[in-house]
């Protein structure tokens, strides 16, 4: 149900450029092509920057740090530099190590109960290598999509194209990372629908999501492969865009718009969205803190007095037996 | 055990398939053994709680006061406002699901609102529903609910099925702390009078007597002095132990468990053993007569009133330093909270042992330091007479309590200490231990006989684990340095794992240490004879 659902609103996406494009004039090719576009972008500048600022605006009252090693305390006791930090830099490391290589994910495991009970845990990293394969591929996809906004083409994404297209297979040249892109949202979505569980807490969100981001890979497979839409044209639309100029070439064609129109949709989407977690992850306090909450103090700026029982109350209520069990006392 | 269980083999069978039912549905069943009973309205009023009244959670109607619903949206929006991790671990979970399994509560009840993500969603689905666009708009279709009485039942029975272990965090690539999104709701479910009787009336003896169990002076005085007996009994010398003594070096702060439960006593034999023999200048104190802080599973606030005691006596003692005893949850508050919310503490000095010269940089703002990182110290530079095979009686594995382990990463203190003070030591799996440790599973505040159903399947993959190095390599004790665990560890050994003994750091560093002018030892800090010393009766 939640899952035909967000199939639903997916393929209403993409039917939407497809009916308008194909019969709507000049008008809707430029309301597809640039206004669609411009507002996804806009939306999802402002909207990441709103969401970001809207967090920070929260203080950290604690420092509350998941500790993941040992501690510094001693000097002939080795601390876990990295998964639990006691300086910046260390922390920055943890950050790199979960940004960039989703540190905690490749933890997982995965647990066994068999009867007697006998519980047992097995790495499962498939979860993990799905996710950073996933994660990585679509910077990559992101980067390559440069040569379509830049004139001349920066030399860095001429390196990872031609890193991506290392293996010369077919023409135009297959992209690694469009399989891999394609292979990992399958694995993940498949995961989500298989483990019981996984379904049991998904939400139509979850599924849209997905859906959203494979509509996107596979329309631009299809555009690419299929379709060979007319690059020329593309790139005149892309650079236009970006030196706010933009034209429309005629040249393109519909499955173009499908694709450009659910990358908008994803655009104005993400900063509303579990998407989100992208900028997140570098605000969870959990990670991002240094572990010294007892070398320096950590302010909390909303820290209130409270009411507390003082030792003259206490006294107060206790001298007598304390005087006769013979305890030292403030006032006699 | 105050209630009927099912023996180990069948509470054993948990069924991890997902009920028909969504879980978006709130309806629960407070069924006896895995809920607590609300608390008595003489400590909620003691405390000056909201809404104090006479209540239980299996009663039909809670007597909420009618404003109820805008206490709840309203201090939600108060925390959102106030704690950039409820935000933040509000918008971003991606429902993986990696955190699902970790929970121990999960593990063993298989029940699908104990997976760290659903109790999370318990919470974050009203937020969907009140405070996002999305939620506005759609409702349901974007996963929001509808704030409900039904809602707060549910809340009230998953929010105190979660021991704030932190374990899911390890795990969750936004390291996002179901345990803080507990607290909250935990918070919430406070500001309409729904606190737990285990958490309140343990709050309130604290207050009024400086300790959970309710001591009061001259009982704290009888406690000490009974141990100085026993130790005496065992070693043949007579310890001070100064009480409320102005001008001591150091104020020594122990869970109240240490000098009257049983295991903790005999770590406290093993402290007053060891801070003679170095001859310390220390004191203890009547009115901070607890280490532990079981504000901290009520509220913030609680906690701060609860912890304020350190600071204010050690001022007023005029010590230098803190030394802390061995518990979990009490370091979790000196560690992250205290000097927070109590301090500065610029009227003590940075802790430097008298005996080493250490100076213990790590706590320079705090001023307090736990005693695994004062004994490994001592341990280190040789400081310290010990006999290993006085031990001997005992094949010991090590349970990092979470606290210590996640808040603190106190991993190897402990550690060293053991292989110094024992011959045999041997280290559960690895998937449970250090900062993935399992929970005893009745830490914040569950450790009741009326939630022993839950308490038993929380606790079973610890159990587990250690089952698994009795039968590798016999172990018979399971050490921690957690007070909670002392109390609850016995009876989930004893349902799970028959024949294990549970006993503090401390206590294996007592019968360790060698004592200047000790008697002849025949007898363990339990009064049990020792390997080779036991009595021979003749026929
Ligand atoms: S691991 Fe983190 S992101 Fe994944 S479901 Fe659990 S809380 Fe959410
Ligand atoms: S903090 Fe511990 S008990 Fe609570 S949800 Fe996470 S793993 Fe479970």
């Amino acid at each position: 149900m939640k899952l035909f659902i967000s199939l639903l609103a997916v393929l209403v996406l993409i039917i939407l450029p497809l009916i308008l494009v194909a019969n709507g004039g000049d008008s809707i090719r430029y309301l597809f092509g640039v206004i669609v576009p411009y507002v996804g972008i806009a939306v999802f500048l402002f909207g990441i920057i709103y969401r970001v600022l809207h967090w920070a605006r929260s203080p950290v009252p604690f420092r509350i740090v998941t500790t993941c090693g040992q501690q510094r305390s001693l000097p002939w006791i080795k601390s876990s530099k990295l998964e639990n930090p006691h300086t910046i830099w260390g922390v920055l490391g943890r950050m790199l190590l979960e940004v960039l290589c989703f540190r905690s994910l490749f933890r997982n495991t995965k647990v066994e109960l068999h009867e007697g009970p006998k519980l047992a845990y097995g790495a499962d990293k498939w979860l993990w290598a799905a996710g950073l394969a996933f994660h990585w591929s679509l910077l990559i996809i992101f980067l390559r999509h440069f040569k379509y906004f830049a004139e001349p083409v920066p030399y860095f994404v001429t390196v990872i194209q031609n890193l991506d297209g290392f293996f010369q297979v077919g023409l135009p040249i297959l992209y690694i990372t469009d399989i891999i892109v394609v292979v990992a949202l399958t694995y993940i979505f498949l995961r989500r629908v298989f483990v019981p569980q996984v379904r049991y807490i998904s939400l139509p969100a979850d599924y849209f999501a997905l859906f959203l981001l494979l509509g996107i890979t596979i329309s631009g497979i299809v555009v690419r492969y299929f379709f060979k839409t007319d690059i020329v044209g593309v790139k005149e639309l892309g650079t236009g865009l970006l030196s706010f100029h933009p034209v429309v070439p005629a040249s393109i064609g519909v499955s173009f718009f499908i694709h450009l129109f659910l990358v908008s949709c994803l655009l104005m989407y993400f900063p509303f969205s579990k998407l989100m977690h992208m900028g997140g992850v570098f605000l969870s306090p959990t990670r991002n803190l240094v572990n010294n909450s007892r070398a320096k103090r950590h302010i909390n700026p909303w820290n209130y007095p409270v009411k507390v029982h003082t030792y003259e109350e206490y006294e107060d209520e206790f001298r007598e037996v304390m005087r006769a069990a013979g305890l030292p006392l403030e006032k006699e | 055990m105050a209630e009927k269980i099912l023996p180990p083999e069948e509470l054993g069978r948990v069924d991890y398939s997902p009920p028909k039912k969504s879980w978006m549905d709130p309806k629960v069943e407070f069924r006896k053994g895995t809920f607590n009973y609300g608390a008595v309205p003489s400590s909620t009023s003691y405390l000056d709680l909201p809404f104090s009244r006479k209540w239980q959670p299996t009663d039909d109607d809670w007597q909420l006061p009618d404003n109820w619903k805008e206490i709840i949206l309203n201090g939600l929006k108060d925390r959102l406002k106030k704690y950039r991790s409820l935000k933040v671990f509000m918008d971003i979970c991606v429902r993986c699901g990696a955190c699902a399994d970790k929970c121990h509560f999960y593990i063993g009840s298989g029940d699908p609102k104990n997976m760290p993500v659903l109790r999370a969603e318990l919470l974050r689905s009203v937020y969907r529903n009140d405070f996002t666009t999305a939620g506005k708009l759609l409702g349901k279709l974007a996963g929001g609910r509808k704030l409900t009485k039904e809602i707060i039942k549910e809340w009230f029975y998953y929010f105190y099925q979660c021991t704030e272990c932190r374990r899911c965090s390890v795990f969750c690539p936004y390291g996002i702390d179901t345990a803080e999104i507990t607290m909250m709701g935990r918070e919430l479910l406070n500001l309409l009078g729904l606190d737990i009787d285990w958490i309140t009336t343990p709050a309130a003896n604290c207050f009024r007597t400086g300790n959970h169990l309710g001591i009061q002076p001259h009982g704290f005085k009888d406690s000490v002095e009974f141990a100085v007996d026993d130790l005496e009994e065992i070693t043949g010398i007579r310890v001070e132990a100064p009480i409320n003594k102005k001008g001591a070096e150091v104020l020594f702060i122990v869970p109240s468990a240490d000098y009257f439960g049983d295991p903790h006593y005999f770590g406290f034999l093993g402290y007053l053993a060891l801070l003679h023999e170095i001859g310390l200048d220390y004191t203890f104190s009547t009115f901070a007569s607890e280490g532990g802080n079981f504000g901290l599973f009520h509220s913030a606030e609680m906690m701060k009133r609860l912890n304020a005691k350190m600071y204010m006596e050690a001022k007023r003692l005029g010590v230098k330093w803190i030394l802390g005893g061995e518990c979990g949850h009490m370091w979790r508050v000196i560690h992250q909270y205290m000097d927070t919310v109590n301090g500065p503490a610029d009227f003590l000095e940075v802790p430097v042992s008298p005996i080493t010269g250490t100076r213990f940089e790590h706590a320079a703002s705090t001023k307090m330091i736990h005693i695994a990182e004062f004994t490994a110290d001592l341990i280190k530079h040789g400081k310290l007479n010990l006999d290993k095979s006085r031990n001997d009686q005992w094949r010991v594995t090590f349970h990092d309590s979470c606290n210590p382990a996640r808040a603190m990463g106190l991993l190897e203190e402990p550690r060293f200490i053991l292989n110094s003070v024992c011959n045999h030591f041997y280290e559960m799996p690895e998937n449970t231990i250090r900062e993935q440790t399992f929970c005893c599973g009745s830490g914040a505040g569950l450790g009741t006989d009326e939630n022993f159903e839950m308490r038993m399947r929380g606790g079973l993959p610890r159990a587990n684990a250690v089952k698994y190095v009795q039968e590798q390599h016999d172990v018979n004790m399971l050490c921690c340095i957690c007070a909670i665990d002392k109390a609850t560890l016995p009876p989930l050994m004893d349902y799970w794992v028959p024949g294990i003994q549970v006993g503090a750091l401390h206590e294996l560093v007592g019968n360790a240490l060698v004592m200047k002018g000790e008697k002849e030892r025949v007898t363990d800090m339990r009064s049990n004879p020792l390997p080779g010393k036991e009595v021979t009766v003749d026929a």
